[in-house]
């Protein structure tokens, strides 16, 4: 299998500074805030490789650089060995862009309101001077809609519904790479079924590779292949999910997999984790989760943990041990 | 029971008139919540649990009001106060945790002073007490340095914190029920599971009463007690937690647990429910699931829903799951 995808040392700093004239008059320093952080990983293709965190760790920036919504501070992304940010060749880059698709979390606001289905659909293709007749009846058809529901207006269908026009706008333009962020985190659990089947079908059929953005770790077990656990930006943990499932090697998945709820838990009563995701702008130095870590050390504060390979994972932590 | 429970509906309907028909998306709820009992309802969106819990704190918006049935708290009724009665009620019997912290919590005003506010207002206490009462409050869900951070203002907090004030605040005046609707949705989940810790312990130390609304099926079967899953308005299933999770009884339960992802096995494919749930304005004939249900026989398409006494009081279902039915 080749990689679809490759990552090499990505990161991504957003300047959150006060306007200047703030600055100078309170005298604060710049505010740097690292949203990603050297984090490498490849997909190899008709994969699912799954990115899981809370929030602010980073994962929809990583998802959003890799479709090219924002450009790198620091690193590359590679599709297809085409470098998007750096490539100079036109005829290069749009060649790799049209295989690259993005689902949204919310369904309500990632259509327009105005235009009928068939035109959302048939976007992708029409920009850039496509044939489209009957793209968007037989697209939706696949999604599990109705031809005649391209002449509708996005609010005549349920989250679900939209969420699959939203699938089948993705498909248009035949791409072998999507980019799913939370697609399924708005949805009721049983539309939410619904979703993730319509999904692993339609990978198989067309031979898609997701990266597919979570922050609920059952339901990436179902998708991925691989799955990446991410905290404050730097990927802390990378295997397939039986692994994480069974023994999970960072502290931080044990934490993450400890505090989900689970349907088997009946009146479970579990020590709740300690503290909070910190501060992204002032990140603890050595490990960044070691305030919260329940085995942390002495080297834990001062060094930080490179990833390195454990068993079958790849794990950023000082005491993980096979 | 032979106690009076915290909170009993009767047969709560709840009505919105339009112009073409009249919803129901409360129809016919009846349920009791015992002191110290957690009472999670599930469904899916749409499917009457906020409305619920919305009639019985009496903050329907119009032109949604309730048309008939009781809501009995303490044995008392309160669905027929006036608003100024249902004020005191509200707040001083009844707290209420929403999904959004933020919009629970005034931006405008220090954390402190809206607790006082609140305490003042339905306790008898002096300004410095109900500042002690405070001050111990946000310590008791946890609040690091409480003292300290009395006069900071809610954007000052992150989100967990902030629902950690949300839940000091409904509890401050020393409710008899706590309505908690969506309490963690918008949360993380390690911040997640130290919320309904907190819920947890407050409702065993000091008896509270509480009505979890959830779309979570884990964060039932954690906290609840009991449970109640909603379909289209009605009571699909109420039940003891353990017996509704890991045996439903109502088709449309068998199916919302089984479509359910799982942490503890990983399945190739999720169980799906076919279909959608049905538009208010569009219920179907006979029992409301039945074009969804595997199991619908002719009489789910004649009879209205059936009530719970059809399922052996569990489910409100002709045919539950462990009646076989004819092929």
């Amino acid at each position: 299998m080749t990689d679809l995808v490759r990552i090499e040392k990505l990161s991504r700093v957003f300047d959150v500074s006060k306007p200047w004239l703030n600055r100078m008059i309170e005298r604060l320093p710049r505010a740097l805030l690292t949203a990603v952080s050297e984090v490498s990983f490849r997909v190899p293709e008709r994969t699912v490789y799954a990115l899981v965190g809370e929030s602010g760790s980073g994962k929809s920036t990583i998802g959003r650089m890799v479709v090219g919504l924002l450009n790198p501070s620091d690193g590359h992304v590679e599709i297809e060995g085409v470098d998007l940010a750096r490539e100079t060749d036109p005829a290069k880059i749009e060649a790799v862009r049209s295989d690259i698709q993005m689902i949204f979390q919310d369904p309500f606001a990632s259509l327009n309101p105005r235009w009928k289905v068939r035109d959302i659909i048939a976007e992708p293709v029409a920009v850039k001077g496509g044939d489209t007749t009957g793209l968007a009846e037989e697209l939706l058809e696949r999604v599990g809609l109705a031809a005649e529901d391209a002449g509708k207006f996005p609010h005549q269908f349920s989250g679900g519904q939209r969420q699959r026009i939203c699938i089948a706008r993705a498909l248009a333009s035949e791409p072998r790479l999507i980019v799913c962020d939370e697609p399924t985190s708005a949805l009721d659990v049983s539309v939410q079924a619904q979703v993730l089947n319509l999904m692993s079908d339609l990978k198989d059929q067309f031979g898609l590779t997701y990266i597919f953005i979570s922050h609920d770790l059952t339901v990436v077990r179902h998708m991925a292949d691989t799955i990446g656990v991410l905290y404050l930006g730097r990927l802390v943990e990378e295997t397939d999910p039986e692994t994480l499932f069974q023994s999970p090697r960072h502290p931080y998945s044990q934490m993450l997999l400890a505090a989900a709820p689970k349907m088997d838990g009946f009146g479970r009563e579990v020590e709740p984790p300690k503290g909070e995701i910190p501060d992204p702008i002032n990140p603890p130095k050595g490990c960044a989760f070691h305030p919260r870590c329940p085995i942390a050390t002495e080297i834990c504060t001062r060094e930080r943990p490179e990833l390195r390979q454990v068993g079958t994972a790849r794990v950023a932590c000082h005491l993980a041990d096979a | 029971m032979s106690e009076t429970p915290v909170l009993r509906l009767t047969d709560l309907v709840v009505e919105i008139p339009t112009r073409t028909a009249l919803l129901k998306p409360v129809d016919g709820v009846t349920l009791d919540i015992a002191a110290g009992e957690i009472l999670g309802v599930v469904g899916e969106s749409g499917a009457g649990k906020s409305m619920t819990g919305n009639a019985v704190i009496g903050l329907l918006d119009r032109p949604a009001r309730i048309a008939s049935g009781e809501i009995h708290l303490e044995g008392a009724r309160i669905d027929n106060l006036d608003r100024d009665a249902m004020r005191r009620v509200r707040g001083k019997k009844i707290g209420m945790v929403f999904q959004d912290p933020l919009t629970s919590l005034n931006p405008l005003i220090p954390i402190g002073d809206q607790l006082v506010e609140t305490m003042l207002e339905h306790l008898s206490l002096t300004r410095a007490e109900a500042e002690e009462r405070a001050i111990a409050a946000l310590e008791e869900v946890g609040i690091p340095a409480a003292r300290e951070r009395i006069g900071s203002y809610p954007h000052e907090f992150s989100g967990g914190m902030r629902q950690r004030v949300v839940i000091a605040l409904a509890l401050c005046a020393e409710p008899l029920l706590v309505i908690a609707d969506e309490p963690t949705t918008a949360l993380d989940v390690s911040v997640q599971a130290q919320i309904i810790a907190l819920l947890k312990r407050l409702c065993r130390e000091r008896g509270t009463a509480v009505m979890l609304v959830t779309h979570d099926m884990g964060v039932i079967a954690e906290a609840a007690d009991r449970v109640a899953v909603m379909y289209a308005g009605r009571l699909a299933e109420l039940g003891p937690v353990r017996d509704v999770i890991s045996a439903p009884m109502h088709p449309y339960a068998h199916g919302l647990m089984a479509s359910t992802p799982l942490a503890s096995q990983g399945q190739a494919r999720l169980h799906q429910i076919p279909g959608a749930m049905p538009r208010l304005g569009a219920l179907p004939d006979g029992c409301a699931f039945h074009p969804r249900c595997p199991r619908a026989q002719e009489r789910c398409r004649q009879d209205p829903t059936p009530g719970l006494e059809a399922g052996k009081g569990r489910a409100a279902c002709w045919f539950p799951m462990d009646v076989s039915v004819p092929a």
